[in-house]
């Protein structure tokens, strides 16, 4: 084994058993996760949209932090496995009457959860909670505070995939606010990884974090010159919430220097498609003749979303299994 | 191993062929299970004339297995490129042992549709079925010794390999 140090999200076969970020997985399981989602696409393709791999299994969606896309997505796909699902809205549970989360944790284990999908404002809180459940129950991380988001980064791959091909002759540019986005940290390892040819940011210098030299990138900060060529246009949300102390003049501003219009995106290739890991700010990151145009790819996106949940679901689930797998 | 897959597959195909008229099986579709189901349902596709293009199945997503062994890495999806619903179908498969595949592969045509009826054709019958599930035709019936597997080899040529099980 090359990696003595012991990766937690893989088991001693080296097959993924939790997800929890981008960062020490390689080429070979990012891409197992991205075949896998292509055989999920098809399944959802037929008019039975289920599959009976994960029944009798449950999966409880652990949210601290509001979402819409990614819970219902992970719903869904842990539905169309067939496993039970257990929502569980934090704000409202027992942690708000004081219990600790390791309470709360082993309290659904003991209700028999086998699959904890979280999301919380903490960085490192999925990491916490692998490090806490008892063998075989799996964890995937939905979003850690500014950390990682590596379901997202896997789906917008896919979509990168699908749409554009090998990304060996790929320019990718990520455009906004960098600085806030646990988006953009998991897309550009996910990116480096898989060796696309080139992968850009575009941002202001005060929404850009100051580690950004640790991550194989090239900077520019005007779109004219980070968009030229480009294949893939990937805008960010600008996360007005997450900004204390006047990080950006103003949105008007910020949307007239960084805002993807039809006139920005004209400096990229002319087939370069254009993502947004959504809620999109229309107007603020992104004009909505963009969004709604032919290049736009967001709502595909969210298609893929449930694929790539399926996947990782489907492969964690299967990296607690105690055995040697058989051949057939 | 001494059996030519070849004229096991021209005996399987006169035999389907027969079946076919007997039965007065109207248009078939023909699905092959991967892998080794695919390429013997290619040939027989071909030597049937079958209209209809031709599908294939991979269980991996319906093993009963899911819990001791997990899940098959790098699935390559099923196509049915033909509606399953009142279709008369020709499931294919090279070897056909415990019955466990034929299970998954039912359960999985069943959330395409409903087809008319399903014939099974084998290449291979093993001794050592775990479910009442049997072949309608079959190329040929054997009995391993213990501690071997047999195998089809292919696409080009097809080959009936038996070796130790690991």
């Amino acid at each position: 084994m090359e990696n003595q140090q012991k990766n937690i999200q893989l088991n001693s076969r080296g097959q993924l058993r939790h997800f929890l970020s981008i960062n020490g997985l390689d080429r070979e399981i990012l891409t197992e996760i991205l075949d896998t989602a292509d055989s999920f696409i098809k399944v959802g393709e037929r008019s039975v949209k289920n599959v009976p791999l994960l029944r009798g299994r449950t999966v409880t969606n652990l949210f601290f932090e509001p979402s819409t896309r990614t819970r219902t997505t992970f719903e869904l796909a842990a539905k169309r496995l067939s496993a039970d699902v257990l929502n569980l809205d934090i704000s409202t549970s027992a942690t708000s009457k004081g219990e600790s989360l390791l309470d709360t944790l082993r309290n659904l284990e003991a209700m028999g959860s086998d699959l904890f999908v979280v999301r919380h404002a903490a960085s490192g809180a999925a990491h916490f909670i692998a490090e806490q459940v008892t063998p075989n129950v799996a964890v995937v991380n939905a979003g850690d505070g500014r950390h990682a988001h590596p379901t997202q980064a896997m789906l917008d791959m896919l979509t990168i995939r699908r749409h554009r091909g090998a990304f060996e002759n790929l320019k990718v540019a990520i455009v906004g606010d960098i600085l806030h986005s646990r988006v953009a940290r998991s897309q550009i390892t996910a990116l480096n990884i898989l060796g696309a040819a080139e992968v850009r940011v575009i941002a202001p210098g005060t929404l850009l974090p100051s580690n950004l030299e640790a991550f194989d990138v090239k900077i520019y900060n005007q779109m004219s010159e980070g968009l030229k060529d480009a294949d893939v246009v990937i805008m960010l949300r600008l996360q007005l919430e997450r900004m204390k102390g006047a990080l950006i003049p103003s949105e008007r501003e910020f949307y007239q220097t960084y805002g993807l219009t039809k006139e920005t995106l004209s400096y990229a290739k002319p087939d370069a498609i254009v993502m947004h890991p959504g809620p999109i700010n229309r107007g603020v990151e992104i004009a909505s003749s963009v969004a709604d145009g032919p290049q736009s790819l967001i709502l595909n996106e969210v298609s893929y979303g449930i694929a790539v949940r399926m996947a990782i679901l489907s492969m964690t689930a299967s990296g607690q299994t105690q055995t040697e797998g058989l051949e057939e | 191993m001494d059996i030519s897959v070849d004229k096991l597959i021209d005996d399987v195909s006169a035999s389907l062929e027969r079946y076919i008229a007997e039965k007065g099986i109207d248009n078939p579709s023909i699905v092959g299970i991967h892998t080794g189901g695919v390429w013997v349902a290619q040939r027989l596709h071909k030597n049937l004339n079958i209209a209809n293009p031709l599908g294939s199945l991979n269980i991996s997503f319906y093993r009963d297995d899911f819990t001791q062994i997990g899940l098959h890495p790098r699935v390559t999806p099923s196509e049915l490129p033909f509606e399953v619903d009142g279709q008369h179908l020709l499931l294919v498969d090279d070897v056909i042992m415990s019955g466990r595949t034929i299970r998954a592969a039912l359960n999985e045509l069943f959330d395409y549709g409903r087809p008319a009826s399903v014939t099974l054709i084998t290449l291979v019958s093993l001794e050592g079925r775990e479910l009442p599930v049997q072949p309608d035709l079959c190329g040929t019936e054997m009995k391993l010794d213990k501690g071997t597997q047999i195998k089809l080899e292919g696409p080009e040529p097809l080959r009936l390999i038996c070796r130790e099980s690991s």
